[in-house]
Parts: C-alpha cells; structure tokens; sequence
C-alpha cells in the first residue's frame, strides 16, 4: 500500500464515519439506525487500519482490530438483538422531524468545520484536517441523544458521540495508545451491555422502551 | 479538418463552430428527451413482463399535439399562455450553454452553474403559475406540490453542483467539465462522492420520476407534474410535454457529464462533437434504464415523506461543499 493510497482511505473513512451518522438521523427504522452504526463502526477501524500503514506504527493496528471487533461487531449485534426481541415499534419517534433534524445537522457540520478550522491549521499534516469530521459525528450524537425518545436511539446517539471522539483522537493525535483505546472500547462496551440490561429491565417493568413515559416513580 | 485547421480552431473556438456546437445539444436533448423517457417506458414495460409502446412514441405523441387545433380553458388569463413558452424556452437555453456535446458553448462563459440551475427553476416556476392559473383543484394541489418539493430541490441542486465548483475553482460548468476531464482523481474525492449522491437524489425530484412522483399515473392523490398539466391541450400541451422532456434529458446530461466527462469534446471540431453525440446518447442510455429498472423495484414514497429524502439529499451537498472547503 502506498503512502498516498492510505490516505486516500483515510480520508474516504473518515467521510463514512460521518455520513453515517447523518443516517442515523435520516432513517426512522431502529434497524437501519443500528447497521449505520455498523457500518461506522467499520469505517472507524479502516480509519485505524490506514493510519496504521500511513504512519508505520503497528500499535495502531492492534488498535483497528479492537475497534473493528467491538464496535463494528459486538455492540450492534448486542443492540440488534434488543430491537429483535423488542414487541413494540421498530420506528424511532424524533421530538424535531426528520427534514428540520437534517438542516440542523447540515448546521452542526458547518460549525464543526468553522470552529475546528481554528486549530487544525496549527499542525501540517494533511491528516489532520479531517478532525472537523469527528467533531460533527460527536455534535450529531449530541443532537441524536436529546431529541429521541427511544432507549435504542440514545445508546446509538451516545454511541456516536463515543465513534466521533475516536475518529477526532486517531487524526489529531495519530492514534492512541493501544492500552487506552481498549480501556475506552471496554469500557462503551460495559456501558452498552449495562444498558442491555437495562432496556431489558424497562420492558419486564413498564412493557416499553419510551423515555418519555417515564415521569412516575414505582417500587 | 486538417490538423493545421484544427489546431486553429482549437487555439480560438470560432463562433460558427460554437453556433453549431450549440444547435447541435439543443436538437439533440429535443430529440433525446422524447426517445429517453420511450426507452424508460419500454424498460419498464419489459420488465414487468409487457410489450409496451415503441421507443419513437413521444415523438410520435408531439406531432400529433402540434397539428391540434389550440384550445384554453374558460377563465384563463396571459399566464396560462405564457407558461408553456417560457417552459420550452428556458429549456432550450438551458441546454444551449450546458457542457453536454462540448466544453465551448454558443455564450463564452455562459454556461454559469448559477445560470442554468435558476433557468431550470424559471421553467418550474413558469408550470407552477400555468397549473394554478385555470383555477382548478387538481392544477393547484399540483403546483403547491410542485413548489413545496422544489423549494427543497433547488438549493440542494445548487449546493450540490458548487461543491465540483469548489474544487474546479470555477462556477462555470464548462470548466467544470473540462477541470475533470484533466484531472480525472477528482472523482473518487470524498467531496465528488457525496454531490453524486446528492444530485442523483435531486434529479430524480427535479424530474418528477419515482419515488417521488409517477409519471405514468393520473391518481389524484399521488400526482405532482402531470396535475399542472392537466389543462392544458394541443399544441400548448405539446409545448409543456417536450420542454419537461428536454428538462430530463438535460438534467439526466449534466449528471453524466459532471460524473462521467469522458466523450465531451474540448478539440471544438466537427468530428470530436459527432463522437461526443454518440458517447451522451450511450451515457444517458444506459443511466436511464437503469432509473426504470429501479423505478420498477421501487415505490412511490409517501408526500409526507419526501421533503425527508430531499433534506437528506440537501445535507449531503452541504457536507460535500465542507468536504471541498477543508479537504484539499
């Protein structure tokens, strides 16, 4: 693999990681919402994988291995699992409609690319540019978390929030150490199966998965 | 031509060149619109297991529309008139300065993204108006359709096709064709990928085909162009059928061309434009069937539901233009 050609893929990596989560928003199917998370997830390995190769620093592809294999694999198929077994709606009800939540987000992309526009001129390599990218996937998250109802949407929306972190750490700082990328993967991972259980829970208890009906307190 | 004269003509297009250039696209879209949606028609037909009507039907339908005697609903003023005119005009503009044969059009310069997206707008604008103008239900519902879809569709359109501008560092589209004809590593940038994305969505709005509307159904409840056409007959009917035809064919050219320049003639000689006649027909050809054949695995979403995919088409344009401004 060339020099030029991994960046070329980081780059197109990069790109995916936040069109999928301009998915997220634009789909209404939970299913959908989890295999954009998926592809993300993927996406954000192969970002690893190619910086790996750009920068010729193996650690960083044991990093790709455990980001591909927790968040490309475990956690949407734990989340998947949940919408399975969930009787109720499969349709995410956003508080703000889909073509208003879209605008917001083309806003949220801007502002990222404005306000990381400050601090991504300091450092010359061309990697680094890309850091805009991540710090809209973590605004977009943010936007996911407060205006769905749905538990599965939230976990997905923090789940962004957790993937734009990564992707705003792996091209600002070219990559993290091993040990503290699979103490944070560990640790979203203990998150989402805490949430599992969690979901679970609500169903057997109020037999839904709304937030919002939840404005009572029961024993 | 000898290779002296060519190199003459390419050092400085001559204006009878570029006149001719530009008759040439204009006949070809009003030929090519017709025979494009024919083909579509037939694709379909196939698929879904019939023989259908011949490719040349369009044409065959305009003729007979023409030689019709002209009649206007009751009640209508100078608007209804008009709008067909001003339809069929603004799209034989449109595809006079677009860069769909050739990168040197009749207007030096004249090929403005800002001037052909906003004389596309002024031919849907122009059937808007005409729907509404009879007083009719159906005519109305359909250009409040028309407007609300379009009022999504147009700035994603424009955005879209600034993200290549970005990059080419010019608003005009034939330099923006001629940019990528150089520099063929532009296409596989994140920025290009995601304006491909946003126009094919916009396109398919723009056009009117599924899923955001059907062409081929007069269902009250579903239609959106048909229903401003409903009042219109003869040869104000052939007027507004062959301009949304060229506004198809032409949209369906800058799409291939912006995404596929190969073919386009930038040696501004006869022999390179009768090669890039046959290399549009073949490109548009083949993205129009395969439209149909996703056309017929596909249907029709609901209204409600459009402005949704449109929005989504808007913010990929808007990523592609941030793409473009930051990612060099």
């Amino acid at each position: 693999m060339t020099l030029g050609f991994s960046l070329d893929l980081v780059e197109l990596a990069s790109g995916i990681v936040l069109a999928t989560a301009v998915l997220t928003l634009w789909r209404k199917d939970l299913r959908a919402l989890i295999s954009a998370l998926r592809i993300q997830g993927i996406a954000l390995a192969a970002v690893a994988a190619a910086l790996a190769f750009y920068i010729g620093d193996a650690g960083i592809g044991f990093v790709a291995v455990v980001v591909f294999a927790v968040k490309g694999l475990v956690i949407p198929s734990l989340l998947a699992r949940v919408v399975r077994t969930d009787p109720g709606s499969r349709e995410a009800d956003p508080l703000i409609n889909v073509p208003a939540s879209l605008v917001v987000a083309s806003g949220l992309i801007v502002l990222s690319f404005l306000v990381a526009g400050q601090f991504t001129g300091l450092l010359s390599d061309p990697v680094t540019r890309l850091a805009p990218l991540g710090l809209a996937t973590v605004l977009i998250g943010f936007f996911l978390l407060v205006t769905r109802r749905k538990a599965i949407s939230q976990i997905v929306g923090l789940l962004l929030v957790d993937n734009g972190v990564a992707l705003v750490a792996f091209v600002l700082t070219a990559g993290v150490p091993l040990l503290v990328e699979l103490g944070v993967s560990l640790d979203v991972l203990l998150a989402v199966v805490v949430l599992q259980v969690l979901v679970a829970a609500m169903r057997v208890r109020f037999g839904h998965l709304d937030l919002d009906q939840l404005r009572e307190l029961h024993d | 031509m000898t290779g002296a004269n060519a190199m003459l003509a390419a050092a400085t297009p001559l204006l009878w060149v570029r006149i001719f250039a530009s008759a040439l696209q204009v006949v070809a879209v009003a030929v090519g619109g017709p025979l494009l949606l024919g083909l579509m028609g037939k694709v379909r037909a196939r698929a879904e297991s019939r023989i259908g009507p011949p490719i040349t039907q369009g044409l065959a339908d305009l003729r007979k529309l023409v030689r019709k005697e002209a009649i206007r609903a009751e009640h209508t003023s100078a608007v209804a008139s008009l709008a067909p005119l001003v339809l069929l005009g603004s799209a034989v503009v449109a595809s006079a300065v677009t860069p769909l044969l050739t990168t040197s059009t009749i207007i030096t310069g004249g090929g403005d993204l800002f001037v052909v997206v906003y004389l596309l707008l002024m031919g849907s604008v122009a059937l808007a108006l005409g729907g509404l103008d009879a007083g009719t239900a159906f005519g109305g519902m359909g250009s409040s359709r028309a407007m609300t879809i379009g009022a999504i569709s147009e700035p994603a359109l424009l955005v879209a096709i600034l993200a290549m501008a970005v990059q080419a560092k010019t608003s005009s589209l034939p330099g923006i064709v001629a940019g990528t004809l150089a520099h063929p590593a532009w296409l596989t940038s994140p920025q290009w990928i995601l304006a491909l994305a946003a126009l094919a969505i916009v396109v398919i709005a723009e056009t009117g085909r599924i899923p955001v509307d059907n062409p081929s159904t007069h269902l009250e409840l579903t239609m959106i162009r048909e229903a401003m056409m409903l009042e219109y007959a003869g040869p104000d009917l052939s007027m507004v059928t062959a301009g949304e035809a060229m506004r198809f064919a032409l949209l369906l050219g800058l799409l291939v061309n912006l995404f596929f320049p190969w073919g386009v003639d930038t040696s501004r000689s006869v022999a390179a434009l009768l090669i890039a006649l046959v290399a549009l027909a073949a490109k548009t050809a083949l993205l129009a069937i395969v439209i149909a054949l996703i056309e017929v695995s596909t249907a029709k979403l609901r209204l409600f539901r459009i402005p949704e995919l449109l929005a989504g088409g808007f913010v990929l344009a808007v990523m592609a233009v941030t793409a473009g401004l930051v990612i060099k």
